[in-house]
């Protein structure tokens, strides 16, 4: 079976982890102990309803304030697929929390209090979905039960996200009015909203093609660890231990490694389990050559009419989460792109981006905790990337802070040079 | 696996994510160990482990904090499968922590090494300098499990503060730390309990015997079948019956609780467990019961 990966978007309170609980339950993916402590837990709360939220809302500064601080993941299957869920925190202060739940999403629900419309929350995750390139964004316009089920409004606030929408870059995009309460349209059709003619949510899950998504072109071999056993059985192998980051590789192949330049052939491609005939992403495989080159950790592995970019000078879009610290022109930091770590300076900070209006603001002082903004970045080494939007693996990077260890940002590779 | 549509199906994406892990820490760390107590989780990550870096031996030592309390069974089956894999061994004991008077043993009926552990388990951390410890967790086990990062930072006491966690952003994991802290690591974060039992029967993985059913010396405590052992205290009311059970976890024999099963074999498992309406954890561990908030509250004091 196949895996679909989800992460939950939107303002606090719009929703997202009772929609979480709402999934959970109508799919039997409850267990009776689960329940059992989350009854007793709302009642003592004084909740009206069994609290579905507190499925994911675990820890205990969230259940005391009632609200979502960090990632919950939680897991369920249909017959058709398995889904991974990451439940995300709404409050701007978390925001590098939703980061981190999105970042590996095939999908993004987006919930949209059908009150209140379009909030600014919901225009951050939405552009932060985008800008992640979670290929498919799914609005769910929550608490219908609130509004009679009411179609214009439904329309209304499909219409405001469209407009905001028009700006970004989302390849597929879905407007689902529910009501996680009562599980209008999660998993199954509600009567209360006979004019809705699209799917209840599950379905759309099960359905929405995620196969095409990851890059089956471009061959990237990020090498992550050299196995040299120290035994005399094995004594003269050395293979190069990696998952493959895009692309297909055979043993056979010509192949080019970077930094070096050197190009050699795919002598076999090892796993545990015997000779692998075709690797692709995300395998996690051995990879060994016919000749003897000199091979380390944060080499890449490529083919030599298809490489990725190799350059000291990059440009990234970036959010930065750091509390302590603004990012600013000239700041030294650490960063880790597949497999290479190396040290880098911020050369400049082109602008930021107003998440209401997608407005760029030119050529700003710094950017604070949370802002997402454009800047071109020098490194001590040669970075092998590829764009993004082109690949996620080869494109993505974080930067930490070499004072505290943090993990200050995450960055968008949109090209090379200054 | 379809190769033609470069699909894979969900062991092999979950065993690809967990060995990327494994790699990733030994390439960047210098003193990991891989946390090993016999249960089914640790032999699979132990199978994994293996697996990350064939055809060599497994560049880290594996590390049993022994309570003293363990199902026969269970040591057997560690012994054996270290020498197989020709791995070093560190055994950190709980009752050497109460003999050297670090920690003070509780006492009656309801007495568990459980949150000693936590003690015993950062001493040794501590004597071998590990920097960073693979654990078996997974995040469906417990609500506090299922917020917790696959790099889990510890300070010096090896505490987590589930408020601070470190972004964690696509497969980039950051494992910068200071000396004296430490990371747990979790490459089988994303598996259900499913997953390991189909992994299991797919992988023709060895495990325990108690893990499939079995006659044994029970008697109840707190709604759950725990064995009669030399390591626990009955009250006159908790009678000895002889009941068909299995383990769904093996930990400290005091409080693992065993359930009533007739799954003589993996397919009985895994369909047993396909139907289950309780989790693992609520069924079978009294260590959780303590409250709504227990394993947060260990896990904030060091234990994994
Ligand atoms: N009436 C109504 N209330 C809802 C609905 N969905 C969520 N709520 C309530 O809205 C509040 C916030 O929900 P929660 O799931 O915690 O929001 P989150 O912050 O987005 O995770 C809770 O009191 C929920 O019971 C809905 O569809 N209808
Ligand atoms: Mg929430």
């Amino acid at each position: 079976m196949e895996f679909l990966r989800f992460a939950t978007a939107g303002s606090v309170d719009d929703g997202k982890s009772t929609l979480i609980g709402r999934l959970l339950y109508d799919t039997k993916s409850i267990f009776q102990d689960q329940m059992e402590s989350i009854e007793k837990t709302s009642v003592q709360m004084g909740n009206d309803y069994t609290n579905l939220a507190l499925l994911t809302d675990g820890l205990r500064a969230e259940r005391e304030q009632g609200i979502t601080i960090d990632v919950a993941y939680r897991y369920f299957a249909t017959p058709k697929r398995k889904f991974i869920i990451a439940d995300t925190p709404g409050h701007i202060q978390y925001t590098r929390n939703m980061v981190t739940g999105a970042s590996t999403a095939d999908v993004a629900l987006v919930l949209v209090d059908a009150r209140h419309g379009v909030v600014e929350q919901s225009r951050r995750h939405a552009f932060l979905a985008s800008l992640l390139r979670i290929p498919h964004l799914v609005v769910c316009v929550n608490k219908m039960d609130l509004i009679d089920y009411d179609e214009k409004a439904f329309n209304e606030v499909k219409e405001e996200f469209r407009n905001f929408a028009m700006k970004l870059e989302i390849p597929d995009l879905t407007f689902i009015p529910v009501s996680a309460l009562h599980g209008d349209n999660v998993v199954e059709r509600s009567s209360n909203m006979p004019w809705y003619e699209g799917s209840p949510l599950l379905h759309h899950l099960e359905e929405v093609h995620i196969a095409s998504d990851r890059n089956h072109i471009d061959a990237r071999f990020p090498v992550q660890y050299v196995i040299r056993p120290q035994s005399d059985e094995h004594h003269d192998y050395r293979g190069y231990a990696g998952t493959v980051a895009g692309g297909v590789f055979k043993p056979g192949d010509e192949v080019m490694v970077l930094p070096s330049g050197f190009t050699s052939t795919v002598a076999s491609i090892d796993s545990y389990d015997g000779p692998v005939a075709e690797a692709f992403g995300p395998m996690a495989v051995t990879i060994r050559l016919t000749d003897d080159i000199d091979i380390s950790r944060g080499d890449m592995i490529c083919r030599p009419n298809n490489q990725p970019v190799s350059s000291q000078d990059i440009q990234a879009m970036v959010c930065w989460m750091s509390e302590n610290a603004d990012l600013t022109p000239r700041m030294k930091l650490a960063l880790k792109h597949t497999t290479r770590s190396s040290r880098v300076m911020i050369t400049d900070l082109h602008y930021r981006i107003d998440v209401n209006t997608l407005h760029r603001e030119e050529n700003p002082s710094s950017l604070q905790l949370n802002e997402i903004g454009r800047i071109s970045l020098r490194s001590t080494q040669p970075l092998f990337f590829d764009e993004y939007r082109r690949n996620r693996n080869t494109g993505s990077f974080i930067l930490i802070d070499e004072a505290t260890n943090a993990t200050v940002a995450a960055g968008i590779i949109v090209g090379s040079g200054t | 696996m379809s190769i033609t549509t470069y699909e894979l199906n969900h062991l092999d994406q979950l065993e690809a994510e967990a060995i990327h892990i494994f790699r990733e820490v030994a390439a960047e760390f210098e003193r990991p160990c891989l946390m090993f107590s016999g249960g089914k989780d640790s032999i699979v990550m132990l199978h994994l482990a293996a697996k990350a870096f064939w055809p060599a031996r497994l560049p880290f030592p594996v590390m049993h904090v022994d309570t003293g309390h363990n199902f026969p069974e269970v040591l057997e089956f560690r012994d054996k499968r270290v020498e197989e894999l020709e791995a070093r061994l560190v055994v950190a004991s709980v009752q050497k922590s109460i003999d050297d008077g670090k920690v003070v043993e509780e006492t009656g009926p309801r007495a568990s090494r459980n949150r000693l552990q936590t003690t015993t388990l950062l001493d040794a951390i501590e004597e071998h300098r590990f920097d960073a410890l693979f654990g078996g967790a997974r995040r469906d086990e417990e609500k506090a499990r299922a917020k917790e990062r696959v790099y889990s930072f510890r300070d010096d006491f090896g505490q987590w503060d589930p408020k601070n966690q470190r972004p964690e952003l696509w497969n980039l994991y950051n494992g910068r730390i200071r000396i004296g802290e430490h990371i747990r690591v979790f490459p089988i974060s994303n598996w259900t309990e499913l997953d390991i039992w189909q992994y299991i029967e797919r992988e023709n993985v060895e495990i325990p015997q108690v893990y499939f059913a079995h006659d044994r010396q029970v008697f109840s405590r707190d709604g759950m079948w725990l064995a009669d052992s030399e390591f626990v205290t009955r009250t006159e009311d908790e009678k000895v019956v002889t009941r068909r059970v299995r383990y769904r976890t093996v930990g400290d024999m005091s409080c693992t609780g065993a359930v009533e099963s007739e799954a003589a074999t993996l397919e009985q498992i895994i369909e047993e467990v396909s139907a289950t309406r309780i989790t693992e954890r609520g069924a079978t561990r009294a260590d959780d019961r303590v409250s709504e908030a227990a394993m947060e509250d260990r896990k904030k004091e060091g234990y994994f």
